[in-house]
């Protein structure tokens, strides 16, 4: 479970080269290990280990129904499923050429909300904020700022109440069928929900001030940021793909971009642009492509941080880009609320057609895009799932190569947390990246 | 659990929480019990939970909660050492009690599903199988679920720290939705559901939401599936169709496999 320290190998003859290991990546979700090959004082290479057992999602999909698919890809992320089953579902109703009830859909982007709040809040206050304040975890946070932790407790609570209003549970939410819900929830429900969303709110606007007053490693890098883009919305289940970089096409269009391979030198499927390129998903990406379109609450929040380039050019700012949309999906969620009339039926009618769909979505950590085959009896002949993490794999080794050399010098333990801390900037979500694999280390020249 | 009470840390239970093939949604339900977090973490020194915590530890445990199924070699061998460091080992979770939805490979080809998925399948180290903790190692407490109930969790705690047995339920389903009223998805909209031989802990969630349950707290003691299988077949399910109403989270349960290899 553990990992070596540090080990030097010289080789006859051979420039000396370094082997760097971090060892085991804590408060991340799932398994994953990051090795540094230092040589001659310079970073040849980064690599993120994931040794997250393969569970062979897009075979295990293969010959069920839409919604049995909707149910099985939940399973994919404990912290996620929301997005899991967001994604297939958009997918298999664009196929099936559903038409979806606009009250059914606002529940979708209220039910994204939900789970927006719940894993933001914990990246940022359990597993994320105990860096910038030199805590090995949560739990001697609380000793220390007990009131702080229990109020991101209950915003957490709140974002998991409102994903189980809707979904029944929290995790592995079971209400999401092709075409709508088994069950809506009636006004009342919901609006039993408004007095814990509008002191979320009142905590995620805290949340934003509270990271403003933290302090981030200096670091500056000019990345291709990708995510979804609506035309009057902040970006959820529908939209275009975009990039800082000019990139704009359709929402099933993914794979006319991007492709995922398994690299021998790594050992991992990664995503890259068609021309090879890295780039990053998540919440940095969504606020910088969309900040025109964040709530009105957001946008001001956004503005009184004064950190929308550093959001755009350090990843360790991503706490704030979590933050402002901790206080977007709260204040959407209020609004979806206060303006919700129950649908007279709570799904569409609909039949299973054969064909090739594909769909996006924004999962907390960024686009998780689907594609599906589906067959002539309407069941799945072959799937595709693409989760963020491993598309921003290859961005998050790019960025630890350019940093890595800024804290060789340091003593281990120091160099460590520093790495770690930028590692998980980026919430990787290990247990999403079905593709990634148990990752060994070899000198090249050994 | 005493609220703000802070045992010193000789007195408290070392709990480790470890995971293998798995979502992480079964630890992250200890995360999720927001109300009582704090409490846990004064009454149980966490030692291992990489998931929330920077320390590290290799043991011993007192309890050592255990998510996920068997399935690499390097996890056959990781649980036999862990069972060694640990007093109490507890199994959470569909994939730990019973090898969870990736478990399906035990009735199917696993390098046909390996090369499905994989264009250099000989990077990757699998077993054949995914299978639950205790077909490797003895397990003392089994909490099912996919996921896991937070209540359950609660009492699994309580228990370890008074020294006593959890109260963990054992009938099905189909009895607790019957106490809560709920219109029988069965007999009234002729859908399928396991709720008649699905251990209960959800609450009957699917029942009470408008579906038929899917199976995630896997058979009940002494399940008659067969039976069930039978009246989904009356219902106009095809063999197909019925074997894949068992063949979800816990198709490796003995009870639920029986019924997908007879009628596949």
């Amino acid at each position: 479970m553990t990992h070596g320290m540090p080990h030097d190998q010289v080789h006859d003859g051979a420039p000396r080269e370094h082997i760097f290991d971090v060892g085991m990546l804590t408060r991340v979700e799932g398994e994953g290990s990051l090795t540094l090959r230092v040589r001659d004082g310079a970073v040849v290479q980064a690599q993120l280990g994931i040794f997250e057992a393969p569970r062979y999602f897009e075979r295990l999909v293969v010959g069920r129904t839409p919604d049995e698919v909707i149910d099985i890809v939940a399973r994919i992320c404990g912290i996620c499923p929301v997005a899991y089953q967001m994604s297939a579902v958009h997918a298999f109703e664009a196929l099936f050429k559903v038409q979806v009830d606009p009250q059914v859909r606002a529940l979708r982007r209220l039910f994204y909300c939900g789970e927006w709040i719940e894993s933001h809040a914990l990246h940022i206050y359990l597993l994320h904020a105990p860096d910038f304040l030199g805590y090995p975890s949560a739990i001697e946070l609380a000793r220390d700022h007990r009131a702080v932790v229990e109020r991101a407790l209950a915003m957490k609570r709140t974002g998991n109440a409102l994903v189980a209003r809707l979904g029944a549970r929290p995790i592995h939410p079971l209400t999401v069928r092709v075409g709508g819900w088994s069950r809506i929830p009636t006004r009342k429900e919901l609006q039993a929900l408004r007095p814990a969303l509008d002191e979320a709110l009142a905590t995620a606007q805290a949340t934003v001030d509270f990271v403003t007053t933290l302090t981030a490693p200096e670091f500056k890098r000019e990345p291709r940021l990708v995510s979804l883009r609506h035309p009057d919305e902040y970006p959820m289940n529908e939209g275009r793909i975009v990039s800082t970089d000019g990139l704009d096409i359709a929402i099933d269009s993914w794979r006319d971009a991007f492709a995922e391979d398994q690299v021998a030198w790594s050992n991992a499927l990664q995503a890259r642009t068609h021309a090879g390129e890295v780039y990053l998903l998540g919440p940095s990406s969504r606020v910088t492509l969309n900040a025109a379109r964040l709530h009105p609450l957001a946008a001001e929040a956004l503005a009184r941080t004064g950190l929308a380039e550093q959001i755009r050019v350090n990843p360790y700012w991503s706490i704030a880009a979590r933050a402002v949309e901790l206080v977007h999906a709260t204040a959407e969620a209020i609004d979806i609320i206060d303006g919700y009339t129950a649908p007279s039926r709570a799904y569409a009618p609909w039949q299973p057609r054969a064909g090739a769909t594909g769909w996006a979505t924004e999962a907390p950590r960024g686009l998780l895009f689907h594609h599906y085959e589906i067959d002539e009896r309407g069941l799945v002949a072959r799937a595709q799932i693409v989760p963020p993490t491993s598309q921003n794999q290859a961005a998050i080794e790019a960025d630890l190569t350019a940093f890595a050399p800024s804290v060789l010098a340091l003593p281990h333990a120091e160099a460590t947390l520093r790495l770690e801390q930028l590692i998980r900037s980026y919430d990787p979500c290990i247990s999403c990246a079905t593709h990634f694999l148990d990752l060994r280390i070899e000198p090249a020249d050994r | 659990m005493a609220t703000g009470t802070r045992r010193s840390s000789a007195h408290r239970p070392r709990v480790g929480v470890v995971k293998f093939a798995s979502c992480d949604g079964c630890q992250l339900t200890i995360l999720d019990l927001e109300d009582e977090l704090l409490a846990i973490t004064e009454s149980f020194d966490i030692v291992e939970f990489a998931e929330a915590t920077s320390s590290r530890s290799q043991g011993p445990f007192d309890v050592l909660l255990v998510e996920g199924s068997i399935s690499t070699p390097e996890q056959a061998r990781e649980i036999v050492q862990l069972r060694r460091e640990a007093t109490t080992l507890v199994a959470i979770g569909a994939c730990a009690t019973s090898g969870g939805i990736q478990a399906l490979r035990n009735l199917a080809d696993h390098d046909a599903f390996r090369d499905a998925v994989y264009p250099q399948p000989q990077f990757i180290s699998s077993l054949a199988t995914s299978t639950p903790v205790s077909a490797h190692v003895a397990v003392d407490v089994e909490l099912v679920g996919c996921p896991i109930s937070g209540a359950q969790l609660l009492e699994l705690l309580t228990a370890l720290t008074t020294g006593r047995r959890p109260q963990l339920p054992d009938e099905a389903v189909c009895a607790e939705c019957k106490r809560l009223g709920n219109p029988c998805i069965l007999v009234a909209a002729g859908e399928p559901c396991l709720g008649p031989v699905t251990r209960t802990g959800c609450g009957a969630l699917c029942p009470s939401f408008g579906r038929g349950c899917y199976g995630c707290f896997g058979p009940k003691e002494a399940a008659n599936a067969a039976s069930l299988a039978a009246w989904f077949g009356a219902l106009g399910r095809s063999d197909e169709q019925v074997a894949r109403e068992f063949a979800k989270f816990n198709v490796n349960a003995p009870a639920f496999r029986a019924i997908v290899e007879a009628k596949r």
